[in-house]
């Protein structure tokens, strides 16, 4: 973290410690000690795990959750990697752009636990015998899980970068690489913290989940949150449940308040506005770091790294010729690429057809169909109700803002607890009380993303101009006229932006939340979720592929023709201000 | 100092066009020479689309002239050329790097070790008086300030040749005029480590006030009409006689071409159909045209007047002077801007007699509001899509032009209530709602 290096005054006293240094110290070496710890467990042999199975007892759950928040930050950190790297090849390429963006789009929609099938016997295959096969395996869900909407909002920014500011790097000379980090870093810096938070929400679905995987007759249980309430179901331990999700709520707000929210507040002087914003986002964290000498003179020799790693006279191609230069791309060199693109479109189309046709025959690829269809009508009746009720709540917390202060943290908090931690929960009154399955599993679905839909609302009502709303009042505007012409409209964007993140994270959903099991009873929902979830634990390698194939296809077109022209509407028509 | 002129920049014979929407190309350049020796101001003075800007960016690397030679210090100029360093209008600053961090911006980029780096910067900053704000950022400073900034990153390289492109164009008259003075002091007491300045400006008391040479640029495609030279001793004093002379004499130069345009000749850029317009709302033609016609002007004012009363630049007193002349309310010449008969009229009839007023010159002398009106008269559907009448315009402009035009088009259509537009389904129609 690069805190601001430049002060006149101070200098000389900058070394005393003052009252502050004590306690960040602390709070620095516990992260590393814990880091190396957890480190160290990772390259153990994988008959360690078998030697120490996962255990319900309370104490090691700390040390569980440690694991798990350690796979979490390194999937991040590959993120992040990976972000600059595909975002700057393909903003910086055009005939590179032609396949990366398009391919992005794609795998934005991918069910990332399908995934799952195949990457653990990869990675495994990778690393055999050992923890750190396994782990990968679990890091690489994550990732995937993370990734795309960060990819994708760099490569916007990207695009985006004011042509002044790139004037002004030309003109002054600055190479490609001093480039990307002084100016392309930093302007996608705001969007890209944004979606990274996004992502972690997302990702603590997925780290529970890969945590416990079952891949034909290969188990893997690492130690972690996820496994715990695994062997917790198994045993059919209320109790131990309910100690997880007390474990998760803690290390989600550990990880808010000492990674992001300090990050945030940080990141505030990226955000690219001319002028001073009215209400800064601060973090208690970050004020004890910018107030402790000691730790600031700590942080010196990154900032020099920083600078020097910038500044580094590294000249990248630069390979998309500016706008106005003279050389037109040659069409010659585009009909060869667009050729081998389709070629190889074509090579890979081939070979899955192959690969699914040795073993699955049309009725098949109907039975996905229709598992899939009735997927998509839970998705749509699960969006619709936690539209009926979050809108008027959120609307209502969000015109009181007081309330809506208060308010808003839980939401998001809401939003990135994973809802499977809290599944077993629901499974056992199914159970007692007998209902139908197909029915009463669906909610599942919707559990931890229907607070998207929540927050987005709140915000957009919060955000909604007082003088709007006192004009409706004073035109004595009331009842269903009000909310028609004046605050649905209002949110609209917001709610859309809410809409689509829910209903892409319940596809992902469905495939834990379609079946569900306690102790010995199973209960199994139709449709496309249990459909790869039956044939990932079979071993089904055929029907995984066709079930991802099929959700990927669904989800794609759902977004193409639902909610990105909603989107389109809102940004065009309703966005105020 | 003119003694011994050595060329630092020679541009010769350069012209540029870029792609227009229909493929083919829009010359915006043509055939401009210039030279920049040592020790001179030289201001490149035009209307909005004159190619000055172009100009400008050709000299600092920027964009790479279609033909001719342009050379630095006797080089060809292939990507920004060292000794050149430029002020942009809109700052560009980076807004998450502090007033010394941006300064020292360009010096990073030159590899200049950290130490050296620190006292350079901190001696432009000095100089041009943002000591004090070494560690603000940006979005804390009022726009004179930021464009301190701006001047101070660019001085710290100590360049040959400083370009300012229309440098005070974004700041309040107050700040503009004292960033000027500033500049100027600093210049005739020899401080700034720079041997020339080029700046762009549409500002005609800012070239006179502030160069040593103006070159007047005249548009589609962009010429260099004439070459004024300001033999003024600094500081100039704007309410002399020759200065006031010279401001009225480049009045009468940028108004001179601008004849009425004979809307019959098709396939001419600026003419016909292809006629670019400019997005001048209706209102301030009727304001505009009132006040021509009440005193103390009754009917005849003279443009510097009118556009300092009005607190207008130049550059837009001329966009309604010439939207006037085109719907033949007004005529241009010489400087002065003197209402038609019918702009007489115009100023004493009520609101729905002006608009159908309104609505006769547009059909009358608007080439394009006449095809569009035609169209929709002959179709059954009475509607037409606009993307019709876009591609129609791109054989003739820009994107960007025929985006003004269509605006303008449909702001004015729906004033004169000749047809309806509708957002949504970007389709003009009939429909009176």
């Amino acid at each position: 973290m690069k805190l601001q290096v430049f002060r006149t005054a101070a200098i000389g006293r900058a070394l005393r410690p003052n009252v502050w240094d004590a306690a960040a110290l602390f709070l620095v070496i516990g992260a590393m000690v814990l880091i190396v710890y957890g480190g160290e467990q990772t390259v153990a042999p994988l008959s360690e795990l078998e030697r120490t199975p996962v255990s319900l007892d309370p104490a090691n759950l700390p040390l569980y959750a440690l694991r798990t928040v350690l796979r979490m930050l390194l999937a991040i950190v590959c993120s992040t990697v990976f972000t600059f790297i595909y975002a700057a090849i393909a903003a910086k390429s055009r005939r590179a752009e032609m396949v990366m963006i398009p391919l992005l789009d794609i795998l934005q929609s991918v069910p990332i636990l399908g995934f799952l099938t195949f990457t653990v016997v990869f990675f495994m295959n990778l690393f055999p015998g050992q923890v750190l096969g396994a782990e990968l395996a679990s890091v690489f869900a994550i990732f995937t899980s993370q990734t795309w909407n960060m990819t994708f909002s760099m490569y916007q920014s990207m695009r985006n970068v004011p042509k002044d500011l790139e004037e002004a790097t030309q003109s002054f000379h600055l190479s490609g690489w001093q480039r990307f980090w002084r100016l392309d870093v930093p302007f996608a810096m705001p969007g890209l913290i944004w979606n990274a938070m996004m992502s972690m929400s997302g990702g603590w679905f997925f780290v529970v989940a890969s945590e416990a995987i079952t891949v034909g007759n290969t188990t893997v249980t690492l130690p972690g949150v996820g496994s715990y309430v695994a062997l917790a179901i198994q045993q059919q331990d209320l109790p131990a449940i309910i100690y997880a999700i007390l474990a998760m709520l803690l290390v989600i707000v550990a990880y808010d308040q000492l990674l992001f929210r300090p990050i945030i507040a940080w990141a505030d002087k990226f955000r690219f506005e001319q002028t001073a914003s009215g209400d800064p986002p601060t973090s208690w964290m970050l004020d004890l770091f910018r107030r402790t000498r000691a730790l600031r003179a700590v942080t010196l020799p990154f900032s020099a790294i920083n600078r020097a790693v910038s500044n580094l006279r590294i000249s990248l191609p630069r390979l998309r010729p500016s706008a106005d230069s003279k050389s037109q791309p040659s069409r010659l060199i585009d009909g060869v690429w667009l050729a081998l693109v389709l070629a190889g479109t074509a090579y890979a189309a081939w070979l899955t057809y192959h690969y699914l046709s040795a073993s699955l025959g049309l009725p098949d690829v109907l039975i996905a169909i229709r598992d899939g269809l009735i997927t998509l009508l839970r998705v749509i009746i699960l969006i619709s109700l936690a539209t009926l009720i979050w809108v008027p709540i959120g609307v209502w917390i969000g015109l009181r803002p007081k309330l809506a202060e208060r308010i808003q943290p839980l939401a998001q908090f809401l939003a990135a607890f994973p809802a499977n931690l809290a599944f077993p929960v629901f499974v056992v009154a199914i159970v007692r009380f007998k209902l139908n399955a197909n029915v009463w599993l669906s909610p599942l679905m919707i559990l931890g993303t229907q607070w998207y839909i929540l927050f987005n609302v709140i915000a957009g009502a919060s955000a909604f101009p007082t003088d709007l709303r006192e004009a409706a009042g004073s035109f004595h505007l009331g009842g269903w006229r009000w909310w028609t012409r004046v605050i649905l409209p209002g949110i609209f964007p917001y709610y859309i932006t809410g809409a689509i993140t829910a209903s892409g994270g319940s596809w992902n959903a469905s495939i834990v939340a379609e079946v569900a099991s306690w102790g010995d009873t199973h209960l199994n929902a139709t449709g496309l979720g249990a459909y790869i979830a039956g044939a990932t634990e079979a071993g089904d390698f055929p029907r995984v592929v066709l079930g991802i194939a099929t959700m990927c296809i669904l989800v794609t077109l759902f977004n193409r023709l639902v909610w990105r022209p909603l989107y389109a509407l809102g940004e065009r028509r309703l966005r105020l201000g | 100092m003119l003694d011994q002129p050595s060329a630092l920049i020679d541009i010769r014979g350069v012209c540029r066009s870029f792609p227009k929407g229909s493929g083919e190309q829009l010359l915006v350049l043509e055939k401009v020479d210039l030279t920049i020796r040592s020790g001179e101001i030289v201001g490149l003075l035009g209307r909005s689309g004159s190619g000055k800007s172009t100009l400008l960016r050709i000299i600092a690397g920027l964009v790479t002239p279609s033909s001719g030679s342009a050379t630095c210090r006797g080089e060809t100029i292939v990507g920004p050329p060292n000794g050149v360093a430029m002020v942009f209008q809109s700052f560009a600053l980076f807004p998450w790097l502090t007033v010394l961090q941006n300064v020292e911006l360009g010096l990073e980029a030159l590899g200049v070790e950290s130490a050296e780096r620190r006292k350079r910067a901190l001696v432009a900053i000095d100089l041009i008086g943002l000591d004090g704000f070494e560690s603000a950022f940006p979005k804390e400073l009022s726009g004179g300030m930021r464009q301190r900034v701006g001047f101070a990153r660019a001085l710290v390289v100590h360049p040959d040749l400083l370009l300012m492109d229309e440098p005070f164009s974004a700041l309040d008259v107050l700040t503009a005029e004292t960033l000027r003075t500033d500049l100027i002091d600093l210049w005739i007491e020899g401080r700034l480590p720079i041997e020339s300045v080029l700046m762009v400006t549409h500002n005609i008391e800012e070239a006179v006030l502030m160069c040593d040479r103006v070159l007047v640029f005249s548009s589609n495609p962009g010429r260099v009409a004439t070459e004024i030279k300001v033999e003024l001793p600094h500081p100039r004093n704007r309410l002399d006689t020759y200065f006031r002379q010279l401001v009225d004499n480049i009045y009468a130069r940028m108004t001179q071409r601008a004849e009425p345009r004979a809307p019959t000749i098709e396939g001419i850029p600026g003419t016909g159909i292809g006629m670019t317009l400019h997005h001048v709302s209706s209102n301030v033609l009727s304001g505009l045209i009132e006040t021509l016609a009440a005193p103390p002007y009754r009917g005849h004012a003279d443009l510097p007047v009118l556009a300092s009363q009005l607190q207008f630049e130049a550059d837009e007193i001329l966009h309604l002077g010439e939207s006037l002349q085109l719907l033949r309310f007004a005529q241009l010449s010489e400087g002065d801007l003197m209402l038609t008969e019918a702009g007489t009229r115009f100023a004493h009839l009520e609101t729905d007699a002006r608009k159908k007023l309104f609505a006769e010159h547009l059909i009358t002398y608007v080439p394009v509001m006449g095809l569009i009106r035609r169209v929709l008269d002959e179709r059954p559907s009475h509607t037409a899509p606009a993307a019709r009448f876009r591609n129609e315009l791109e054989d003739y402009m820009s994107e960007d032009y025929a985006d003004e035009t269509l605006k303008t088009v449909v702001s004015w259509g729906r004033y004169a209530e000749l047809f309806a537009y509708d957002e949504q389904s970007e389709m003009f129609s009939l429909e009176n709602p």
